[in-house]
């Protein structure tokens, strides 16, 4: 399996090399889909300018990164498109690695919940068998890296791209079981962007998994796991606050960075939600709305846990798709880390109801998004609703595309435990509804 | 004997290094009285050579061939870099009384078969990319206008000037690989005054002097390549390793050019040989190599450092220009050389920091050599207060000191954010004014100025205070800007709360759905009637149908 991910590596890399070094790398990277106010390489350099100035690079509107970002840029500023091409290849090598092993643990399961006879005798159809999960790594990695959002976000250096490297080393440290790792990885994540923060919950229920402490909150065992773990996080965080702090000799990063992404004052238009309803906001409600929006997304968290406490990597991927829909600057790096999932979830083809409804509205908004764009602000002949529009259909499929997959997920498990071919009292056979 | 071979193979080998010790003893001359000879019939035919003569430094006195190469780095005052490399080979062949010459040593064989066969004199040869812009950039060593140009001084034994140029333009367009076969009578012109010879001669006649150029002709790679094969170390040692296309094709403005002459051998110049210039001329765009610093260096500028001079050079040199930078204020050069060596070069005495590369202490300890230019900001003094949205504008105030008989252009980028929609004026389509900019300066005068307060002077003379007698204030305000601005919807607020708060609720209902329900089998619900008669049962107490 290492040959065909070279040369999935190799290609990958060539694609982004050479759009890279194109006339088009300029007009990617000002494109509002792919880059926004907190990940703009635009901005970064604007930050390491004014700090070559003598003066703080958050004293401005401009810079909204943190600290360790300028830091790192100031060594490796001239390989930049180095960088990010690097972070890309890392992130898509810590998937593969993690998927594979995620997957013989799915496939050790599944053996003794057969030979415990767990299973009714119909669902064997269900059944996963190591031929077919044998090129799910493979595709993960390709989902990735020729993901056309991965290249756009790559070649316009947008800092999403190593925002996605961090979490993928987080997946791979969570799935390989190593829980000091997972808490510094999580850790450099949230501190980056403060939304990582729900990925908490499924990175306690897997490592607690894995080494067999029952997930029971009457129980010792349990609370001394959260708080180990969440001492190494919140240890670690607070390690890098203080840290930055030193870098720069202010706090005021803290009101550049998080009181950015949690205020929202940026309105640059985006394919998130957030922009055109705060322009549009009555002043007496901003505030009222503002924590709406963001309690939106970390409220999901506990319910999913509580539902999927069984299968952590399922609600990983579910927080890592509500998070990019429902976070205050979106870009479309953010869709291509969960998009690279969902061959992980192939086996649920079955059960999807709206896959190729998803499919064409996200394809055809994301032609849309340019050409909306260009008559709204260049033509003039189109204004903010018609961009505004595609915002909403596009953020729907996602949703949809999310619950579809929710979906096919519980009726899968569903199968599993009641039998597939169900019948009614009556012998007819019989349809399955939510009720 | 084969079987010999195989059962002695130690004793084969031992008769076979004998055997060829045998072989190069015999060739070698026996008596040392007969090699003497010999060495002192070179040495008379060379004699000494005088300095004068010619520009660079003499060249050893042997009968062989020499090669010299050198590079010359200049910062130019906006921050572009200006890279001048010339190679030089001598080559001890005289034509100038018909000799017909068979052996090469470093001169080019192609360019050499070329000079005999067509009997040329001197041969002017250059590609060049883009334009000098002499006002920016001051004068370049050698001058070429952009295209290709030819001027070639043949032989007075040349009987068909015409016939002899247009094979000649044809062989030059298969060395080069350029299109020098479009030239013909349409563009040939002889001149009498211009483009008199450059090396030594005394005819003067220009029915031998061709001048063509092809301003449409464009420098690639394939003209590179075949001019890179013409210098004796090719491109694998000394300073052509710096010469790779994907760098040097990235600059404003590339010129190459090829010059071959005939130079006095020495003083008296009682026999010529055969000058061939290789030059090529660069100047790197500070901005379009999107680098955030202001500083140049080999690696950045060619994309290689240098490892070592080419074994065949007798002299290989870098030159940098530090005449503007006598106390270390414009650029800071490293690694630092102690030698320095000073020229007078189109009518100035400049100063130059030099390297010699034969030197095995120039490369240090890294074995490397990579010259870091750190430019200093020499714009003096800036203020900047970055902007906070809805709270303070940007400032930007800069001191600077302006060249004379130059154009300065400062230009800033920056963005306007969309605001909220109770924030935009009344007529907001009307566009956004972006303030003029503010020129304040002390300006020469020619006349005296009254700095005395007290003494009666019309108003309009007496506004400004002057503190200096010759110089006086002034302040120039540019255009203010007018910026047409994509606004919102302003009759939309009540739909996009509706519409937003939709899609959320859209994903908040599907989730809730998934997550508060169970899967059922869905029984069939039973007809009116039935349903009817089940809540009448229900209110009973009897159990439904």
């Amino acid at each position: 399996m290492a040959a065909p991910l070279t040369l999935l590596l190799v290609v990958a890399v060539t694609v982004r090399a050479l759009l890279s070094s194109s006339a088009l790398q300029q007009l990617i990277a000002e494109r509002v889909e792919v880059v926004s106010p907190i990940s703009a390489w635009k901005r970064v350099i604007e930050g390491l300018a004014l700090l070559d100035l003598g003066v703080s690079p958050y004293s401005g509107d401009v810079f909204h990164e943190t600290p360790l970002i300028i830091y790192l840029f100031h060594f490796v500023v001239d390989y930049a498109e180095i960088t990010f091409i690097l972070a890309d290849v890392i992130a898509a090598v810590a998937l593969y690695i993690s998927v594979k092993d995620y997957n013989k643990q799915v496939f050790r399961k599944q053996k003794f919940a057969l030979e415990a006879d767990r299973y009714p005798m119909d669902c064997l159809e269900l059944i996963r068998s190591p031929k077919e999960m044998h090129y799910i790594p493979l595709k993960v990695a390709m989902f990735y890296l020729l993901n056309p959002f991965t290249v756009l976000s790559c070649v316009a250096k947008a800092t999403c791209g190593l925002n996605n490297a961090v979490l993928a080393l987080f997946i791979l440290a969570t799935i390989k079981g190593n829980m000091l790792l997972s808490a510094i990885f999580l850790c450099l994540a949230t501190y980056q962007s403060i939304y990582p923060l729900t990925l908490c919950v499924p990175a306690m229920l897997y490592l607690m998994q894995r080494q067999y402490i029952p997930v029971n909150p009457r129980r010792f065992g349990f609370w001394w796991f959260v708080a180990q773990y969440l001492f190494m996080y919140v240890g670690s965080l607070f390690v890098l606050v203080c840290l930055s702090f030193f870098l720069l000799g202010s706090w005021d990063f803290l009101s550049s960075v998080y009181g950015f992404i949690l205020s929202v004052p940026d309105l640059t238009p985006n394919i998130g939600l957030f922009w055109y309803f705060f322009a549009e906001m009555f002043e007496h409600f901003r505030l009222f709305f503002l924590c709406v929006f963001q309690i939106n997304v970390f409220f999901y968290t506990i319910p999913l846990s509580i539902k999927l406490k069984d299968h952590p990597v399922f609600l990983i991927f579910m927080q890592l798709a509500v998070i990019s829909i429902f976070k205050s600057y979106p870009t479309v790096g953010d869709l291509a880390l969960y998009l690279a999932f969902l061959p992980m979830w192939s086996h649920l083809h079955r059960f999807l109801r709206n896959l190729f409804l998803v499919s064409c509205v996200l394809l055809a908004c994301s032609a849309l998004f340019p050409v909306l764009w260009h008559l709204w602000i260049y033509a003039g002949s189109a204004n903010s609703n018609f961009y505004y529009a595609i915002t909403l259909l596009f953020n729907v499929a996602q949703i949809l595309l999310v619950s579809d997959y929710f979906y096919a997920f519980l009726r899968r498990e569903h199968h599993l435990t009641y039998g597939l071919y169900l019948k009614r009292t009556d012998g007819s056979e019989a349809t399955l509804v939510l009720k | 004997m084969a079987s010999y071979w195989n059962r002695n193979p130690i004793r084969v080998f031992v008769f076979l290094i004998l055997t060829v010790f045998v072989v190069v003893r015999s060739n070698i001359p026996s008596t040392p009285g007969e090699g003497a000879e010999e060495r002192r019939w070179e040495a008379s035919q060379v004699g000494d050579v005088d300095p004068g003569m010619s520009v660079a430094p003499p060249h050893p006195h042997t009968n062989t061939d020499s090669f010299q190469e050198e590079l010359v780095v200049r910062p130019l005052h906006s921050g572009d870099i200006y890279a001048s490399f010339q190679f030089r080979t001598v080559w001890e062949a005289d034509f100038s009384r018909g000799n017909k010459v068979s052996h090469y040593q470093l001169f080019p064989k192609s360019l050499g078969q070329v000079i005999s066969k067509f009997s040329v004199r001197e041969l002017h040869i250059s590609f060049t990319q883009g334009y000098w812009r002499t006002m920016q950039w001051g004068q370049p060593f050698l001058p070429s206008p952009p295209g290709a140009e030819l001027w070639v001084w043949f032989q007075d034994s040349v009987t068909d000037v015409d016939g002899t140029w247009k094979e000649l333009t044809n062989v030059l367009s298969g060395i080069f690989c350029a299109s020098l076969n479009f030239i013909d009578s349409t563009n040939t012109v002889q001149p009498s005054a211009a483009f008199k010879p450059l090396g030594v001669g005394n005819v003067t006649d220009h029915r031998f002097l061709r001048y063509a150029t092809l301003p449409r002709e464009i420098v690639c790679t394939e003209n590179l390549t075949p001019w890179k094969k013409l210098l004796p170390c090719g491109s694998k040692a000394g300073l052509a390793v710096l010469l790779k296309s994907e760098k040097l094709f990235h600059s404003s403005f590339h010129s190459q050019a090829v010059h071959i002459r005939p130079i006095c051998q020495d003083q008296r110049c009682k026999s010529t040989s055969l000058e061939l210039r290789q030059t090529l001329n660069a100047v790197f765009d500070l901005h379009t190599s999107g680098q955030a610093k202001r500083e140049w260096s080999l690696f950045k500028m060619f994309s290689r450092t240098l490892t070592e001079a080419c074994p065949l050079a007798s002299s290989s040199k870098i030159y940098i220009d530090i005449t503007d930078n006598s106390q270390g204020e414009q650029f800071e050069l490293s690694p630092a050389s102690s030698l320095l060596s000073q020229a007078v070069v189109l009518g100035d005495r400049r100063t130059f920091s030099v390297y010699d590369l034969t030197d095995q202490a120039t490369f240090g300890s890294t074995r490397s050599l990579n010259l870091l230019i750190r430019l200093k900001s020499t714009d003096g003094y800036i203020h900047y207060q970055p902007s906070k949205d809805r709270l303070r504008p940007h400032l930007l105030e800069m001191l600077v000191q302006l060249p004379p008989n130059s154009a300065t252009e400062v230009t800033v980028e920056f963005e306007r954010a969309l605001l909220k929609w109770t924030e935009y004026t009344p007529d907001p389509n009307h566009g956004f004014y972006v303030g003029s900019s503010v020129i304040s300066s002390l300006v020469p005068s020619t006349v005296a100025t009254n700095t005395s307060i007290t003494q009666e002077q019309p108003l309009f003379s007496s506004f400004f205070p002057c503190k200096e007698e010759l110089s006086y204030f002034v302040r120039v305000y540019t255009e203010p800007l007018l910026v047409n601005l994509p606004t919102p919807d302003f009759s939309m607020p009540y739909n996009v709360i509706c519409l937003t708060c939709t899609v959320v609720a859209v994903g908040y209902g599907s989730l809730y759905n998934l997550l508060t329900r169970s899967f059922q089998i869905e029984e069939p619900s039973p007809g009116l009637a039935k349903r009817i008669a089940n809540v009448i049962r229900r209110m009973r107490g009897v159990p439904p149908l």
